[in-house]
């Protein structure tokens, strides 16, 4: 593979390590970019114990099999996106390897294995004002009497299609096609003009 | 500057230590922090604030709240000029600009009033009678109507201002902020609900700003109000937004409000100005008070004919008088409120006139015992003065109250304020689409049962409940039950008390107050102010059959414009069925519908606007075009490089350039948009054979190969390339455009008609970057940077795909051509698209490599008739019309769109087919849609056989080249046809869609 230097985040030429030196010290809402996710897409039958098997073998986790949840198991995180649907998600270069894996442990079974994760690329927001700034743009309830950590959600955020994962009582990882990252960011930076918010480049 | 001659010394909820000044019409006056525009110019003595939309007749300020008819204001000027907002609602602030509105020179002297002289002659349907003659009249006659029946002008410029938006959810939202309401805020936010309560005004307290002297729970009542809301304050699950209009109640339970944040401030306020709410509610309170209903009596429009309910509100909420002295016209007791108040206040009360025949109610013997003097049995049968009310003549009612008797008595005034009953506010309950029921006793509508899905409760003076005590007891039992339907328990308290008012008698209905003429002669009886609408016209209406209410309002435009109607919809009602001797329900009433009061339209904007409007998407080398003075073309979100000028070019030139550059050495282009979909499964290549017009079960793995998809109907719905990964695993890819729409397609398909099949599909549009090189030399620039595969035409040869490394990156690469030449789309993950974009770049630079845009992508298929679904094909063309015979697979059992294709007129020969056009003159370029014609004539209409689909200069055939869809084209090779367009005939010979046919540039 080339230099690392050659691999380019989606929302890199915002320079957000600048932005993040010039940032206000009393934010209640920081904004990311969580890049190169290793993000593979999995299908198969949540009615079938070896498709359940399968996954917890490589993951170690259980699969969310109930809409619109989450479960973790070390540096895995799994997301439920439709009944049949699932997002395997793992640190940043594991991709391969992971669905590799996951196809291995999938053989004999009418399951698919495809990476996704150039697709997308993850937001993150966090702080005490997050949750507002999300009610700018998403139709969604995210009061914690209704949503919370071990929850995700495929929703619209402002105009775009997006996944937001709640990752803790304050942060939320927001993962958006590459194409329109763009655009989210800019928009945030609109709704952030009436909160007080940092970016972070960690 | 003059003083505020109307204003009290003492008493009200402004600032007398705090003056603000502003304008009206361009003089400067001073108001109080706290007054609204309305207040403070009554307090200054302006009574006329206004023309009448159709008459042009003086007004003045009819009301003190979102009911205001007459005074529509412009606020602020140039690109913050806003028209038709009402002047009881503009809150005052230091440097507020305001103006009168339809008046022409100037509000005292305006030219427009002779329309008022006139007005016998411009009854209610006046404009349908005579301006829809001749046949198209109107469209002459409207430029001249329009400036003169008119509101406010909006600005033509930008808005200055920003405006946010944002979702909020309860569990009960209480819209209203008066006693019912709070008292429900707090039982539902003590219970532990999660509330949102939403009042218009300025600061909580609804009716109770308006009284002079009630107390709640032995304290005054807006001590209560300022307890009750410091207790909401501490509830964090408890929002109150002040200042926010719920203006919309939509589909289950969804309001859409709008929260004015710094209008009160004005333009230099700091921050959004407005924003827009979106609030779910499981349960909703409507607790959103009443309007008085004005007596329609003669005359009743003069400047200082007022609503008995706001000259109490101007008097005890604002602490101005509306005029020195004042006649209070009534059918009910509440108007003694007023006339009781303002002898407390010290303001004069000349009479009180009522139309009842022997009112004996507490309040009425109250105000008698104040010396006020009580004119019983009578009514106001003229108003005098033009611009402001001078005198008013009372004359005894008859028997039935149809007519009046006995002499006249001429009482001098400057202000009329009249009470006909109170109309609770049932907007909302109707804008769910439930009914009203009209209650005898209140004379009044009141809400129905509600619509099924759309929980809400009316309760208070909503629901036809005017008692303090009882508002205050519903409130609390409405939130309080809300709350525990949802579960929450905590305890609610008790509900607030206050001493019941004193008894009151009835009201006596009378829709139209007689006068000593007929009504129609002498004096106007206005129903409806803002629309100039009389009882005479309602008259008219129904001697001219439009009985029904829906038709009444559109004859007479009654009920429309920005106040809909709010103070005259039931009088109007009334009256009807008066006339057509029914009961008002049986007349029926009018539908409310949003929004209740006018929203301005950069609220629904928000930041949705410029840029934001719809997303931008980017490819992921979007700033390597930007930075190489791309011109960018929209398709659909995406924007994609149209083309490079370099210094000096023109769109022409660099289109030339890039297309000759492509054909003769190397072009690249990003096609990084194109459609992606991964399908996996044992049944992924039947279900290929299904939707693909083609055959698939038989492609290898490593191999391509080219479809089309049709719909049932058997027309191209979309195309593109799909290769086989392996035995159960496909790529397929789409037209930018169709990606979602296919993908929607394939799992419609296998959801809905084959879930038995095992097939998967995911989109993987942005997984991979996609590059192709094309042209005779872009196997030489991709062997300096590949690795892994070998190039050759032997080793990887067209309709193949490889997998392989392109500077360093895991690539895919497949052998496929969207420009007959020589091809390599390279497949790469985007974060490393701008290293191995550059690294082509260099690679190529000694075969002058050339970018180009979708504008040359266009030219180069179309030098070789390759067809884009969209551009060729409009829903209505088969493979077959498009010359794909071959790509039917007449073999296959079954695919969709099959059987259409068996149909006779879609077999026929002679449908419309795809050919190529060359013009006579071959340096003519044809507009593409330009429509063909066999034989010419003179003029249109000509019988017309097909149309130009696709139209270019071809730099490489030298002259133009256009595609053409033509009835029967392919039987009509060589034959000449005509295009007619922009005042010449152009000829053009039918030709094949290939036009680089000696092959010289074709694949190699």
């Amino acid at each position: 593979m080339p230099e690392a230097y050659n691999r380019r985040s989606a929302l890199q030429h915002f320079g957000l390590k600048a932005a993040a030196a010039q940032s206000p010290a009393d934010a209640r809402v920081f904004i990311g970019e969580a890049a190169h996710r290793a993000i593979v897409n999995v299908r198969g039958n949540p009615g079938d114990p070896a498709f359940l098997q399968a996954v917890k073998a490589v993951t170690g986790a259980d699969l969310p099999v109930k809409p619109n949840t989450t479960s973790q198991a070390g540096e895995f995180r799994l997301l439920w996106l439709g009944p049949t649907e699932y997002w395997v998600t793992a640190p940043a270069g594991s991709e391969e390897k992971l669905a590799a894996e996951l196809r291995q442990a999938f053989t004999g079974q009418h399951a698919a294995v495809i990476d996704v994760s150039e697709s997308r690329t993850i937001i993150t927001l966090s702080g005490p004002d997050a949750r507002e700034v999300l009610a700018r743009g998403c139709s969604l309830d995210l009061h914690p009497r209704v949503f919370g950590p071990g929850q995700c959600a495929q929703t619209g955020l402002a105009k775009a299609n997006v996944l937001i994962d709640q990752r803790d009582a304050t942060s939320y990882d927001i993962y958006v096609l590459k194409s329109f990252s763009d655009y989210l960011w800019q928009w945030f930076g609109l709704v952030h003009r009436d909160f007080t918010a940092a970016i972070r480049a960690d | 500057m003059s003083a505020q001659k109307n204003r009290l010394a003492t008493g009200g909820r402004i600032d007398r230590s705090r003056p603000v000044r502003f304008t009206f019409d361009g003089k400067a006056y001073y108001g109080y922090q706290g007054d609204s525009l309305a207040s403070a110019l009554l307090a200054n003595g302006v009574t006329l604030v206004g023309r009448s939309f159709k008459y042009h007749r003086p007004r003045g300020i009819v009301s003190a709240g979102a009911e205001e008819p007459n005074a529509l204001i412009e606020v602020g000027t140039g690109n913050r000029r806003e028209p038709n907002t009402r002047a009881p609602q503009i809150e005052l602030y230091d440097g507020l600009t305001t103006a009168s509105q339809n008046r022409w020179p100037s509000l005292d002297f305006d030219l427009g009033a002779v329309n008022s002289c006139l007005s016998r002659f411009f009854p209610s349907g006046f404009y349908y009678k005579t301006f829809k003659w001749p046949k198209d009249g109107w469209l002459f006659y409207e430029k001249f109507i329009r400036r003169m029946a008119g509101l406010g002008t909006g600005s033509t410029e930008a808005d200055p201002d920003r405006y946010d938006k944002v979702y909020g959810h309860c569990d009960v939202m209480v819209v209203g902020g008066g006693p019912a309401g709070i008292a429900a805020a707090l039982a539902a936010g003590r219970a532990g609900a999660r509330v949102v309560l939403v009042d218009e005004q300025s600061e909580l307290g609804g009716s109770l700003l308006s009284e002079r002297d009630r107390s709640i729970d032995g304290k005054p009542a807006m001590d209560w109000v300022a307890a009750a809301e410091a207790e909401l304050a501490a509830m964090p699950e408890v929002k109150v937004l002040t200042r926010t209009t719920a203006f919309a109640y939509l589909d289950a339970n969804m309001l859409s409000c709008v929260e004015r944040i710094t209008d009160h401030i004005g333009p230099n306020a700091s921050g959004p100005r407005q924003r827009l709410w979106r609030i779910r509610a499981r349960e909703v309170i409507l607790a959103t008070g009443s309007i008085e209903r004005p007596l329609v009596y003669s005359d009743n429009d003069r400047p200082g004919c007022m609503l008995a309910s706001a000259g109490r509100t101007y008097v005890n909420r604002y602490g101005t008088a509306p005029g020195q002295r004042v006649v209070i016209l009534t059918n009910n007791d509440t108007a003694y409120q007023t006339a009781l108040d303002f002898a407390a206040a010290g303001v004069s009360v000349a009479a009180v006139v009522d139309l009842r025949a022997n009112p004996q109610g507490a309040l009425v013997q109250a105000t008698r015992d104040k010396g006020i003097e009580v004119i019983a049995n009578s009514a106001i049968t003229h108003v005098k003065g033009a611009k402001q009310v001078k005198e008013v003549d009372v004359m005894s009612l008859s028997a039935d109250g149809k007519s009046v008797t006995g002499g006249v008595r001429h009482i001098y005034c400057d202000t009329v304020l009249s009470s006909g009953g109170w109309q609770p506010t049932v907007h909302l309950h109707s804008q769910t689409r439930a009914k009203v029921v009209w209650n005898e006793e209140l004379h009044a509508f009141v809400p129905g049962p509600v619509m099924p899905g759309q929980n809400n409760v009316s309760v208070g003076a909503a629901k036809g409940v005017f008692g303090l005590a009882d508002c205050l007891a519903e409130g609390h039992e409405a939130g309080a039950e809300a709350a525990r339907r949802f579960g929450f328990t905590n305890a609610a308290g008790s509900a607030a008390g206050a001493e019941a008012e004193p008894a009151a008698e009835p009201l006596r209905p009378m829709w139209i107050v007689p006068s000593d003429k007929p009504v129609g002669q002498g004096g106007k009886h206005f129903v409806d102010y803002q629309n100039d609408v009389t009882a005479a016209d309602v008259m008219l209406a129904h001697r001219e059959g439009y009985l029904s209410v829906e038709h009444l309002k559109r004859y007479t435009t009654m009920g429309m414009a920005t106040d809909q109607g709010k103070t005259s919809n039931v009088n109007a009602l009334a009256i009807m069925a008066g006339l057509r001797g029914m009961n008002i329900p049986e007349v029926g009433t009018t539908t409310f519908r949003p929004p209740y009061t006018p929203v301005t339209f950069g609220v629904f904007a928000g930041p949705d606007k410029g840029d934001f409007l719809d997303p931008i998407r980017k490819t992921p080398i979007h700033q390597w075009h930007a930075d190489h003075g791309a011109a960018f073309e929209c398709v659909g979100q995406w924007h994609r490089a149209w083309y490079y000028p370099k210094a000096g070019e023109s769109m022409h030139d660099a289109v030339n350039r890039e297309v000759k550059a492509t054909r003769d050495s190397v072009g690249i282009v990003d096609a990084s948009t194109l459609g992606k979909i991964d399908i996996q499964g044992p049944d992924a290549a039947w279900f290929l054979n299904m939707v693909y017009t083609n055959a698939w079960t038989k492609l290898e793995p490593g191999k391509c190969r080219y479809g089309f998809m049709c719909g049932e109907d058997g027309m191209v719905f979309d195309d593109g390339v799909t290769s086989r990964i392996a035995e159960n695993h496909f790529h397929m890819t789409t037209t930018t455009g169709g990606a979602a729409r296919v993908l929607s397609w394939l799992e419609e398909w296998h959801q809905c008609e084959w879930p038995d099949r095992k097939v998967y599909f995911t989109s993987v549009t942005e997984q991979w970057a996609v590059f192709a090189l094309n042209g005779p030399n872009s196997r030489k620039v991709l062997e300096k940077v590949v690795s892994g595969i070998d190039l050759s035409e032997e080793a990887f040869p067209f309709m193949s795909w490889r997998d392989c490394e392109v500077a360093g990156v895991k690539a895919r690469i497949f052998r496929i051509s969207f420009t007959g030449a020589l091809s390599f789309e390279v497949n790469v993950p985007p974060s490393y698209a701008l290293h191995v974009w550059r690294a082509l770049m260099s690679a190529g630079e000694e075969f002058n490599i050339t970018p180009y845009g979708t504008e040359a992508l266009h030219v180069l298929r179309a030098e070789k008739g390759f067809v884009i679904v969209g551009q060729e094909t409009d829903g209505t063309m088969t493979p077959q019309d498009l010359g794909f015979e071959w790509i039917i697979g007449k073999a296959k059992p079954d695919f969709i769109g099959r059987r259409s294709h068996l149909r006779s007129d879609t077999a026929r020969p002679d449908r419309k087919h795809l050919v190529g056009l060359l013009t006579e003159n071959p340096q003519e370029v044809l507009p593409e849609g330009a429509q063909i014609v066999e034989h010419v004539k003179d003029k249109p209409p000509m019988t017309m056989i097909g149309h130009v689909t696709s139209s270019y200069w071809s730099p490489n055939a030298n002259r133009s080249i256009a595609m053409a869809v033509i009835k029967n084209g392919r039987n009509r090779m060589g034959q000449t046809v005509y295009l007619p367009y922009d005042g010449k005939v152009v000829a053009a010979r039918i030709a094949k869609t290939d036009f680089l046919q000696d092959g010289a540039a074709a694949n190699a």
